[in-house]
């Protein structure tokens, strides 16, 4: 009886699946628990896996509640990867999918967020002077490099403060509003940053090159009373610009 | 065939498993460790602290690079974009050994984080000398195979674990890492005798020993059945079985695994030490 890794597989992540024929303890009865001992190392890793990568989410849902989310994740969807600190990827759709709502899934999306940055490839910031010393009329034009640890999670809920207080074991006391997650690293710790939509709109437009004037204006459509200055204190705080580039648009 | 007499350039003496949370402590009071070893798969990403504490690792000591995620064993075959991931990180740190396990993780692309178990069978052999050489290859070096901990046997198994490692050793000039708790943990699990395990070993190609702790359940049947869990001491009988596979071999890099309920840096180093007393014993 020759036991293919496909059979092995799926019996691995269906506990209700009778274990593969061939398989067996050292007297030639059938493995029983010690096939559960592969299941059991393989859902639990991953579970682990998922507990370490989300905390706030774990502390928003509770942790028993969490455990039974990420073994249900972990069977229906395991990881498509062998790089663990991608783990749980598509879990905010999961979450979604289970019907916890988008503004669990947006904190996902957060952590996500947070530890991407925090496997991102460093980059020299500029110094936060440059940025004064930029002749007025060139400002119009300018763009900025931004830092590959940067990300931005736009939600309509507030996500910020709702992980926050996750993570501080507090209730979460601000009223929902929309708000854009800013993450940035300076060093090896990445912040988060709450941000008003239109910020968010504006970050998203430089972080993807369109020129000061234009972001701005995108920023402004979007609330006409909107100021760059706070955003871009932000992100030269989190180290978050890395070039500065002032050449006019051919 | 690559030459497995250059496959590992780590000191016989002891090294651990590094911890992120251990290093302070490593390198400013490393005590009688001489070398760390990383998994491979936590040193992915782009930057950030991980990267910058393996450099820094790096220039104070000999690194061990032990991969958990090439499913060398897959009967799908190697994930290209993974190996080529792994070879730039050899080549960027030219670690003084690389190693992975005779096991199994991914299957349909989908990761299971796990190391699962293989038959023993000439397909088997072919597939996974295949797969060792793909890897040799990719990192333009020999690489070290790891026996594992195994709670099951296949009906299909046509030879002994020693003897299927001796062939794949023998085919693609591959060297041994010796998990001795392994064999304990395998040979309790399977009802065999642990000793005569070793002896039939091919110690000649071992480059590296790990050493680790096990939790003991049992089967329905109330046979033993031993977890390696990696998150207790070295069990004792393990440290026998350990004295004794050195000192028929002669010393060998030793490196103490300790993965979950990763304890405090003296705890750990205290189980360096253990082996560093066992490898002096030792004539080298």
């Amino acid at each position: 009886m020759i036991v293919t890794q496909q059979a092995f597989r799926a019996a691995l992540l269906d506990p209700a699946a009778p274990v593969p024929e061939g398989l067996t303890d050292p007297a030639g009865r059938p493995a029983g628990r010690r096939f559960d001992v592969y299941r059991n190392n393989v859902v639990a890793s991953l579970a682990a896996a998922l507990e370490t990568g989300f905390p706030a989410v774990r502390a928003l849902v509770g942790p028993d509640r969490f455990r039974a989310l990420a073994i249900a994740h972990a069977r229906a969807r395991p990881p498509r990867t062998p790089l663990m600190m991608h783990a749980g990827a598509d879990l905010p759709a999961f979450l979604e999918g289970a019907g916890l709502g988008s503004a669990l899934a947006d904190v996902a999306r957060l952590e996500l967020a947070v530890r991407e940055s925090y496997h991102a490839a460093d980059a020299a910031p500029i110094d936060p002077a440059a940025l004064g010393r930029i002749p007025p009329d060139r400002l119009e034009n300018l763009r900025l490099g931004v830092a590959p640890a940067l990300r931005l999670v736009p939600s309509a809920h507030a996500l910020v403060s709702r992980r926050q207080a996750a993570l501080e074991g507090s209730a979460q006391g601000a009223e929902d509003r929309p708000e854009t997650a800013l993450v940035t690293r300076r060093g090896f710790d990445p912040v988060v940053t709450a941000l008003a939509p239109s910020e968010g709109v504006f970050v998203t437009a430089l972080a993807r090159g369109d020129p000061l004037g234009a972001a701005v204006a995108l920023a402004a459509a979007h609330d006409p009373v909107f100021i760059p200055a706070a955003a871009l204190s932000a992100l030269l705080a989190g180290g978050a610009i890395t070039s500065l580039e002032t050449e006019s648009v051919p | 065939m690559l030459d497995s007499t250059r496959t590992c350039t780590l000191p016989d003496a002891p090294g651990v498993g590094f911890k992120a949370c251990h290093f302070e402590a490593v390198t400013t009071a490393p005590g009688a460790v001489r070398w760390l070893e990383i998994h491979a798969e936590n040193y992915l990403g782009d930057g950030g602290r991980p990267l910058a504490q393996l450099a820094a690792l790096a220039e104070r000591f000999p690194v061990s690079v032990h991969g958990v995620g090439l499913s060398v064993g897959a009967e799908r075959g190697l994930d290209p974009d993974h190996l080529a991931r792994v070879a730039r990180l050899v080549d960027r740190l030219r670690p003084a050994s690389f190693s992975e396990h005779l096991a199994w993780s991914t299957h349909d692309a989908a990761f299971l984080n796990d190391l699962l178990p293989l038959p023993y069978t000439e397909a088997t052999l072919d597939r996974v000398c295949a797969h060792v050489d793909q890897v040799q290859t990719a990192l333009n070096r020999p690489i070290l195979l790891e026996n594992p901990s195994t709670y099951l046997a296949f009906a299909e198994s046509e030879m002994a674990e020693t003897e299927f490692l001796r062939e794949i050793a023998g085919r693609t000039g591959c060297g041994l890492l010796l998990d001795v708790n392994n064999v304990f943990v395998s040979a309790t699990n399977l009802g065999t005798d642990p000793r005569a395990y070793l002896a039939a070993f091919p110690m000649e190609r071992v480059g590296e020993i790990h050493l680790g702790g096990h939790d003991t359940q049992s089967d329905e049947h109330g046979a033993a059945l031993l977890i390696d869990s990696h998150g207790r001491e070295v069990a004792d009988p393990v440290w026998t079985l350990y004295a004794e596979a050195i000192a028929a071999v002669g010393p060998r890099p030793t490196l103490i695994e300790w993965d979950t309920d990763v304890p405090d840096w003296a705890t750990l180093a205290a189980e360096a030490a253990r082996a560093e007393a066992i490898l002096a014993q030792v004539p080298a």
